[in-house]
């Protein structure tokens, strides 16, 4: 694996192989020392230029416990803020030799630029593009997905078989891009619940379901119900009246939650708007995955930087 | 430089073998077995003779640009394009918003003396949509325009849209309308649909276009006026420019190299260079396109010549500025999408590159094409050249051309501008020279 920009086009084995790594990595979390020495000597460069602390620290713990050297290179207050140019900052960071870029940028495809641009021959990771993609959530999710259903047996399996339900605002969110790749890849059936005006234009070409109603979509007792953050201020672009109104027909309350499968997962990719998409109650509910995601995110992060930095050395022994 | 040019052996666009005799500016003689010992010799054989091509739409960016383009860069960049004549577009910096600055860049034009350069004026001040430009002082300046546009904005106001179709009645003058509908296109990035949804790229609608020209079209009936709509890209908008046409409203449309032959797919690589305004569409696009140049419903091609320097496309797509450099590559993106798949024949590329778009901008001086006594604008093509279009093909100051690496058909061999070359042999004739040739016949017309 060269870089990873996306979930699209991603095969099933490539997929089940790096959740299996996951897996691997997953247990060095138990040892005493949580610690390898693959990446020793190895720099990894978390370059974001949107906010996302979560993200950040998530791919730092991954570098750290597989012994890499990180820098963190912040937009804000940098030479970005001052004007820098994606290439300037991007052949900076490859005169100091930086192994693997992990950026996150508000314009979707800007990983894909730099990793066909020439300007940096890193492996180059993608932490979150514009409205494009989040592989590494999307592969945390399915990581998360796999081991509730599979447990302890879950190397080597896909996700035949498991319905898994998106809802909020499909339009803008690069976690529902992601997730529909990959998790249909991995042979889930997925369908996505949103108001018409959340829901991306031609979405019938996706391999999924659409679903306007909620409570319809949950009555068929799916096993996992992702709720994705909305934000507020699309009411202001005439997405919906108000959030009242969004929470009434497309928030997971209580009540909802209770109509749910015992089974069933709630699941959400963090930061949680309590009581907008997502009650409480449901939050905090058994059936959460919330915790288990961030704590898989790791996981799943140092095996995408295992694959990416030491698989080179793999392939050529 | 001889004042005469004996070009023997070529075809005519309309299959005519001919040879053909310029002397003091004009088509002198046309005919076999010329011959002129005196005159320049080119060796026409193989080559077909167009009437100077005519561009309606080009980005020359100065005053203001001068690191895109320059007037003399870009009008080199036309002239190795087979051009001798360009409209060039009123967004610089100061705007062409009066006569003053109409007449630098006409001035500049005659200066650099390898194209006619047309200046477009803007219709609104500064093309902020707010209030009509001195439409009547830039018409009846030196630069005697006739082609107005806020070219980069709509004109999206429909009082103010009105009411600039009614005042340029006045001085024969058209609207050409940059159809974008401004709320329905914030922030696009690319042609909205499947693609657009899964690249997460803001989408650019058809509808966008299609409404407005739909407005258009009934205002310009309304009041009687003519109407031009710049760069047409959707399926869409050609049936509603079809209609038009149908109730009889004087419309009357463009559509670019680039929206005949590449699509939206480019856009999968968020490589810049494919970004373009309006967008690159699907391929029913651009085959409602090409069979509404066959039918007569699009007029004419124009370039949309957009230079930008690197550091524009040399980034994330949604920092990338829109447009893509074409005077350079149009004949030979015209020749390999609609000649070689039979849609138009060479008698048609000379009406909507050189005859038509001269009309709409009351260009004078084509309306015959290559015709005894009429002005010498001619264009020599070699149409069973090909080649892989690199960067020296590029003439102008931009290198953000789309067509970079691919094998296009066709070669300007040789550019004549009122009786002078300005390409020989393939190559651009230095500044020197053309201002020499230049200076002989401006002295002979006004001798």
């Amino acid at each position: 694996m060269r870089h990873l920009l996306s979930t699209r086009g991603i095969t099933r084995d490539q997929a089940v192989q790096i959740l299996d790594v996951a897996e691997d990595m997953a247990d060095v979390a138990t040892r005493e020392v949580p610690r390898l020495p693959v990446l020793r000597g190895k720099t990894v460069v978390n370059l974001f230029y949107e906010d996302s602390t979560r993200t950040r620290i998530s791919f730092e713990a991954a570098a750290k416990r597989l012994s890499a050297d990180v820098i963190n290179f912040s937009a804000k207050g940098s030479s970005v803020s001052k004007g820098e140019s994606l290439k300037d900052t991007a052949q900076t960071l490859a005169a100091m030799g930086a192994d693997a870029v992990i950026i996150r940028h508000q314009s979707s495809g800007a990983p894909e630029v730099l990793a066909r641009s020439g300007w940096i021959d890193a492996g180059i990771v993608n932490a979150g593009d514009g409205t494009h993609e989040h592989p590494t959530q999307a592969l945390l999710d399915a990581f998360t997905i796999r081991r509730r259903i599979h447990g302890q047996a879950a190397r080597g399996k896909g996700l035949e078989g498991c319905r898994v339900t998106i809802v909020g605002d499909i339009l803008h969110s690069r976690v529902a891009r992601s997730n529909v790749w990959l998790l249909t890849c991995l042979g889930a059936q997925v369908s996505l619940v949103a108001p018409a005006t959340l829901m991306p234009l031609a979405i019938g070409e996706w391999p999924v379901e659409v679903d306007y109603d909620l409570d319809h979509a949950l009555s068929a007792g799916p096993d996992v119900v992702m709720m994705l953050r909305i934000q507020a201020e699309r009411m202001h672009d005439a997405f919906f009246p108000n959030a009242r109104e969004y929470s009434r027909q497309w928030g997971l309350d209580d009540e909802r939650l209770a109509r749910l499968p015992e089974s069933s997962m709630v699941m959400h990719p963090g930061p949680m708007n309590r009581g907008l998409e997502i009650s409480a109650g449901a939050a905090d509910s058994p059936r959460s995955t919330v915790r288990e995601q961030v704590a898989n995110g790791v996981s799943v992060r140092m095996a995408v930087l295992y694959l990416l930095l030491a698989g080179a050395m793999e392939e050529a022994a | 430089m001889s004042r005469r040019i004996l070009i023997t052996g070529a075809v005519l666009a309309d299959g005519t073998p001919t040879d053909i005799l310029v002397s003091d500016g004009i088509v002198a003689e046309l005919g076999t077995g010329l011959s002129d010992a005196e005159a320049l010799a080119i060796d026409g054989a193989g080559l077909i003779a167009l009437p100077g091509l005519v561009d309606l739409h080009t980005h020359l960016r100065e005053p203001g640009f001068e690191h895109s383009e320059t007037v003399l860069t870009g009008s080199r960049a036309a002239a190795a394009g087979g051009f001798t004549a360009v409209h060039a577009m009123a967004n610089t910096s100061p705007v062409a918003d009066t006569a003053g600055v109409v007449e630098q860049v006409q001035a500049l034009g005659e200066d650099a003396g390898y194209v006619t350069v047309r200046p477009v004026g803007a219709v609104t001040i500064g093309l902020a949509g707010g209030q009509l430009a001195e439409i009547g002082a830039m018409a009846q300046s030196r630069a005697k325009v006739r082609v107005f546009s806020d070219d980069g904005k709509c004109v999206s106001d429909a009082v103010l849209m009105r009411r600039a179709l009614e005042y340029v009645t006045t001085f024969d003058g058209v609207v050409a309308q940059h159809a974008q509908e401004p709320r329905l296109t914030e922030d696009a990035q690319m042609n909205e649909g499947a693609l657009s949804s899964e690249l997460g790229l803001e989408g650019w609608p058809a509808v966008a276009e299609e409404a407005i020209i739909a407005r258009d079209v009934l205002l310009a009936e309304h009041v009687g006026a003519r109407l031009h709509v710049c760069h047409v890209s959707t399926a869409g908008s050609v049936d509603v420019v079809r209609w038009a046409k149908a109730r009889g409203i004087r419309v009357t449309a463009e559509v670019t190299p680039h929206h005949l032959l590449l699509t939206e797919d480019l856009a999968r690589s968020y490589d810049a260079r494919f970004k373009v305004n309006p967008p690159l569409r699907n391929q029913a696009d651009v085959e409602a396109l090409r069979a509404g140049l066959a039918d007569g419903t699009i007029d004419i091609i124009a370039t949309d010549h957009a230079p930008h320097p690197v550091e524009d496309k040399d980034c994330a797509w949604a920092d990338a500025a829109f447009g893509m450099v074409g005077l350079e590559s149009a004949l030979s993106v015209v020749q390999s999408a609609l000649i070689e798949s039979g849609i138009l024949g060479w008698a048609d590329v000379a009406r909507v590159l050189s005859r038509v778009p001269a009309e709409i901008g009351r260009v004078a001086g084509y309306d015959r094409g290559i015709a005894q006594g009429a002005p010498a604008n001619i264009t020599l093509v070699d149409p069973a050249a090909r080649r892989e279009f690199a960067r020296g093909d590029l003439r102008g100051r931009s290198a953000n051309s789309p067509y970079l690496g691919m094998t296009l058909p066709g070669r300007v061999v040789a550019t004549i501008h009122r009786g002078y070359p300005t390409v020989l042999d393939g190559e651009l004739r230095s500044v020197q020279q053309v201002a020499i040739s230049k200076g002989k016949e401006g002295n002979e017309s006004r001798g």
